[in-house]
């Protein structure tokens, strides 16, 4: 027989803050999985068109912002085919932003289930971005793709792939960081104060101007560069496209920054959630 | 003697009421100021005991207050008490969903929690889909679900739909495939709330021999949370009965149960009304409804040797028929109707009335009742007027000649004038 004193678990109300059970959440593994597949096949259940919509919808957004921000509005995008510039950036961004967004009514959403049964609540974040980085990898393979198109068969000079493409899966991770720390901290504030869902309707939108998506920096003056570089969101944009294009400002000193920043997010998301996950079907 | 499974220690749980707005940001913070400087918070004082008939001061209320209690393996435990009580708070304390103010709880073994059958369905999503979504959510592993994967959509009996969305199905498959799921969980120990509630009577009997199954087979502690009395009886040995947020009794489950429905339930021994503001219609009005003791016994304290007599007496305006007569629901406190008696049929004429049922001694179990009026016009028959619930009352169980045995007698009732005998048919050498 056991010890009496051996107990599988015990509850209680105080926890430290940064004791995130990833031993638990290892074995809800496939809980994370199941989820992320569900968001993925829920999405495109009964269409027609099914996954391609994953295509279609950076195509679409590029195409009009090539129309509307290159054409109309004589955005410079320096010397890049202006449509491969907005899918480059197109695809880039709609990673963050969609994480950021699906992380941020992660409680609300699924207090129907958080309410009635417990699993290691991370798990959900984590599934929401494990979809949105499997929906960004199928929209990569359709921007390489046109990319490579573009440089071996048209042969675009505009062009300059260059050894920064190493650095494009760091990019990524920064941006998992970003969006899923954003995300959560959000979604943690959320349970309480909805006035926080009210400011993403239209702040992710928003933000999306001063995120040098849709411009490079290179087309605002001084004064504009200057302050855009306090957003982390900037310097992972440029670089991502400078990996590419070659054309653009790769600034070491602010993909820096906006490492550090992303690793704060990310920690300090982290620690709220813990902190909230406890008792929020108290507030929610 | 068996090893602990569970063990709650001092729970309690600080609720605050009313509606989040911009003065709880303030409070927020002076609670956290408070708790940072290790003293109680000022919510903590003033908090007051759970009662939803008083109408208190104070925010703040514990839900839960000092609960204390330890199940052995194996054991099956009931969880009851009036709404509100706090069984939902602790149900959610024990299965992780909220996080307790003070105290702790300790396991030992896998746990999990059945709250709902099918959490996390996807409409979308079609019966293969969503086995394999609620299986994880309740804890299992994709290789424990592919396992049970056949046995689970035959006990849900939809392999027929197996690959059809969720949202087509009827309301009673979708439940079923969540049972399926849920029943083919094996933890240590489980958490079930009033899941039975829903579903048809035989998908009820199949549940709850499933979760006989479940606890009988290997040793399974489970903790069930219900109102419906009969399978709380039914199903476990021992039961916690709470009220307003504190433990008021635990034993075993016939005595708790027997408690719960004797404090809880109000008894009506006898109603009468005036004629202006007497229940009824244009066909009838009612005077009078009364519970006593036939033997002239002036107590209202029935044992199961009174001889009862149930009366109603109503003025009687229906012209259309002389054929109005009365009919008794006997209704057990848990719902179950034990008897539907209808009183013998003579020709009558306008005016008051009275119908009597008498109850011999030594023949009801022990046990609290209430009584539904109907009365009808047998030409139809055609319902004329109901009363339910007018009368409500205990009866219990002196046994002052026999002390050889305790526990509550089995069965809904015990008739004493039943022919049972016993005779030797051939002496053994």
């Amino acid at each position: 027989m056991p010890d009496q004193n051996e107990w599988t678990e015990v509850i209680s109300p105080k926890t430290s803050l940064l004791d995130l059970k990833l031993a638990e959440l290892w074995k809800y593994r496939d809980l994370i999985v199941i989820f992320a597949r569900r968001d993925i096949i829920a999405s495109y259940k009964q269409t027609i068109l099914g996954p391609l919509w994953f295509f279609i919808q950076p195509i679409i957004t590029s195409l009009l912002f090539t129309v509307v921000f290159g054409n109309i509005a004589g955005i410079s995008t320096e010397g890049i085919n202006s449509f491969l510039f907005f899918l480059a950036s197109q695809i880039c961004w709609s990673y963050f932003s969609s994480s950021l967004n699906g992380n941020a009514n992660i409680f609300v959403n699924n207090s129907g289930i958080f309410g009635k049964v417990y699993f290691p609540r991370l798990a959900a974040p984590i599934a929401t971005t494990l979809s949105n980085f499997f929906r960004l990898i199928i929209q990569l393979a359709l921007f390489l793709s046109i990319y490579l198109y573009f440089y071996l068969v048209k042969k675009d000079i505009s062009i300059q792939p260059n050894i920064h493409l190493l650095l494009v899966p760091y990019l990524l991770l920064l941006m998992t960081f970003l969006g899923l720390g954003l995300g959560i901290i959000v979604s943690s504030l959320t349970t309480k104060y909805r006035d926080f869902s009210n400011l993403m309707v239209f702040g992710v939108s928003l933000l999306m101007y001063a995120s040098a998506v849709i411009y490079p920096v290179s087309f605002l003056n001084e004064k504009y560069q200057y302050y855009i570089r306090f957003n982390p969101i900037t310097a992972v944009m440029e670089s991502f496209r400078y990996a590419f294009f070659g054309q653009g400002i790769y600034n070491s000193y602010d993909l820096i920054y906006s490492t550090v920043f992303s690793v704060v997010v990310f920690f300090a998301g982290l620690v709220v959630f813990n902190r909230i996950e406890k008792n929020f079907m108290d507030t929610v | 003697m068996a090893e602990t499974a569970i063990k709650v220690e001092n729970i309690s749980k600080l609720y605050k009421l009313g509606y989040v707005g911009s003065g709880t940001f303030r409070d927020d913070v002076r609670y956290y100021f408070d708790k940072l400087r290790g003293k109680k918070s000022e919510a903590e004082l003033i908090a007051e005991t759970n009662d939803r008939e008083i109408k208190g001061n104070s925010e703040y209320v514990w839900a839960l207050k000092d609960i204390n209690f330890e199940v052995k393996r194996g054991e099956i435990w009931g969880v009851i008490g009036k709404n509100g009580a706090g069984k939902s708070t602790l149900l959610k304390i024990l299965s992780k969903i909220t996080s307790p103010t003070e105290g702790s709880v300790k396991y030992k073994g896998r746990i999990a929690s059945l709250l709902e059958v099918g959490t996390g369905f996807h409409g979308e999503l079609t019966g293969r889909e969503n086995i394999y979504l609620n299986g994880a959510v309740l804890g299992m592993t994709k290789a424990e679900i592919k396992s049970k994967f056949d046995e689970i959509v035959d006990f849900a009996g939809v392999e027929r739909y197996v690959d059809t969305p969720v949202k087509r199905y009827s309301s009673g498959m979708t439940v079923r495939l969540g049972f399926a799921v849920a029943a083919h969980l094996e933890p240590e120990i489980l958490i079930v709330d009033e899941v039975l509630a829903v579903g048809d009577a035989e998908f009820q009997k199949k549940a709850i021999g499933k979760m006989q199954d479940i606890s009988s087979g290997g040793g399974r502690t489970v903790l069930f949370v219900s109102h419906n009395m009969a399978s709380v009886r039914k199903l476990c040995k021992k039961a916690l009965l709470l009220r307003n947020g504190k433990i008021a009794m635990t034993d075993e489950v016939e005595r708790v149960v027997d408690s719960y429905l004797s404090s809880e339930a109000k008894q009506i021994f006898k109603q009468e009304w005036e004629q202006k503001n007497a229940p009824g219609n244009d066909f009838v009005k009612v005077k009078k409804v009364e519970v006593r003791a036939a033997n002239n016994h002036a107590l209202e304290n029935f044992d199961v040797k009174t001889p009862l007599e149930i009366s109603i007496e109503f003025y009687n305006n229906y012209a259309v028929s002389d054929k109005v007569y009365t009919s008794l629901h006997f209704c057990s406190q848990e719902g179950l109707c034990l008897f539907d008696i209808g009183s013998e049929i003579k020709s009558i004429k306008n005016g008051l009335m009275k119908s009597t049922l008498h109850i011999p001694a030594n023949f009801l179990n022990d046990g609290s009742y209430y009584i539904n009026f109907n009365i009808l016009d047998a030409n139809g028959p055609k319902l004329l007027f109901s009363l339910p619930e007018c009368l409500a009352f205990d009866i219990t169980d002196a046994r002052q000649d026999d002390l050889s045995y305790f526990a509550k007698w089995q069965g809904v009732i015990r008739p004493t004038f039943l022919s049972f005998t016993t005779e030797q048919i051939n002496a053994a050498n």
